[in-house]
């Protein structure tokens, strides 16, 4: 029943080769451009996900900075708004302090003004008492008045006047 | 069932026998699978449509299945082998199924080629062999020589019987189920053609016995493929 030669070996060895061809072909012409694809997009697409982990990273790292400039700026504006605060109530109070002594030189001045004037008012009415007195002097000298009764004049004159003044 | 084949000795010579239906089948098979898939593959984008979506599931398929058995550093070198095993067998053993033909006094001149043992045995044998060489290839002549006395030394002779009993059961699993489908698909078609009542009998049974050829077709050709990778994992892992 099983001969040997009932065995195709020439289909047999034309099957191997045949599918060594047929392997051989699809390698080139079919499977190895796919799969050849296939890799390419394992990469492009671990290369996309590791670009947008990086930019992810990126983006944090700028958002801090952003958030760190942000309180930078805030804390520099307080600072200028103080600082101007500060400044202004010190030019005010200088301000102040600069009237007050103002204030204070000027009634100083006018203070010595007065006594000064005082002074020359004085002075001045001395002279004119002085004067006064010779006039009246040679007016009594003029009436012939005895001795005590000129000096009584004189004393009475110069009271009145001390009084006035 | 009394089908026979063409057969011619090839120069005359008595042992250069050449079953001529068959050596035109299995080209016929070839072809269909290179020209679908040489069609298939034309237009190859980064982003995937239509053809090249169902060859790359058709890749990312055979990955798994080679991954089931072996690691991916042995495992990459057997994609295309997977990949042309299965669409070969899957096409070869389609072939049957919608139509055979005959001419008037049995001489058969289309059906799956798979139902030939001829050509699934040497097949399985063309396999086997190859785990051989990846095997010294692989893992070195010494490792390769030390696996035959492992996890004994008396196991050499059962791992030269398991070679041959794989390639007979590699090659018998698939000619059996395809030859039987062929036969009863045969019987099923001539039965219908007996007479008008059986035309309408064996409609609906042959549709039916039709989507099963379908499904042996396609499960004989995922196990050829499988077993390939078991027997290739048997010979090239490191350690078992």
């Amino acid at each position: 029943m099983f001969d040997i030669y009932e065995i195709e070996w020439v289909n047999a060895i034309y099957q191997i080769a045949a599918f060594l061809v047929l392997l051989m072909l699809l390698k080139k012409f079919a499977f190895g451009p796919i799969m050849d694809m296939m890799e390419k997009r394992e990469q492009h697409v671990a290369d996309q996900i590791a670009s947008a982990e990086k930019n992810r990273a990126d983006a944090e790292k700028y958002l801090a900075e952003q958030r760190e400039a942000i309180q930078a700026a805030r804390q520099e504006a307080k600072d200028i708004v103080e600082n101007s605060k500060k400044m202004s109530d010190q030019q005010a109070n200088d301000i102040v302090q600069g009237a007050k002594k103002e204030a204070e030189r000027l009634k100083q001045t006018a203070l010595a003004e007065i006594n000064t004037e005082k002074e020359q008012a004085i002075s001045a009415l001395r002279e004119q008492v002085s004067t006064l007195s010779v006039l009246v002097a040679t007016k009594v000298i003029e009436k012939e008045l005895d001795e005590k009764e000129q000096e009584k004049l004189i004393q009475d004159t110069l009271r009145e006047v001390g009084e006035d003044l | 069932m009394d089908s026979h084949f063409l057969k011619v000795d090839l120069f005359g010579i008595p042992w250069l026998t050449v079953n001529v239906p068959n050596l035109i089948l299995t080209t016929v098979a070839m072809a269909i699978v290179f020209f679908v898939t040489f069609f298939m593959s034309r237009k190859i984008q980064m982003y995937p449509t239509g053809a090249q979506n169902a060859l790359e599931y058709l890749v990312q398929f055979i990955k798994n299945v080679i991954s089931s058995t072996m690691d991916w550093k042995q495992g990459k070198n057997f994609i295309m082998l997977g990949i042309t095993i299965i669409l070969y067998v899957f096409v070869a053993n389609m072939m049957g199924v919608p139509f055979e033909l005959a001419t008037a006094d049995h001489d058969v001149w289309w059906n799956s080629p798979t139902s030939n043992p001829v050509l699934t045995i040497s097949l399985a044998a063309f396999i086997i062999i190859l785990t051989h060489i990846y095997g010294l290839k692989l893992k070195g002549p010494k490792e390769y020589g030390k696996d035959y006395f492992r996890p004994a030394f008396f196991m050499a002779p059962f791992k030269v019987i398991e070679d041959l009993s794989n390639t007979l059961t590699l090659g018998m699993r698939l000619y059996a189920n395809i030859y039987a489908k062929e036969m009863i698909m045969v019987m099923l078609v001539g039965l219908g053609a007996s007479g008008v009542f059986w035309a309408f009998g064996a409609f609906i049974p042959l549709v039916v016995f039709q989507a099963f050829s379908v499904f042996i077709g396609s499960l004989q050709a995922f196990i050829f493929c499988m077993l390939t990778m078991v027997y290739m994992a048997h010979k090239v892992s490191e350690e078992h």
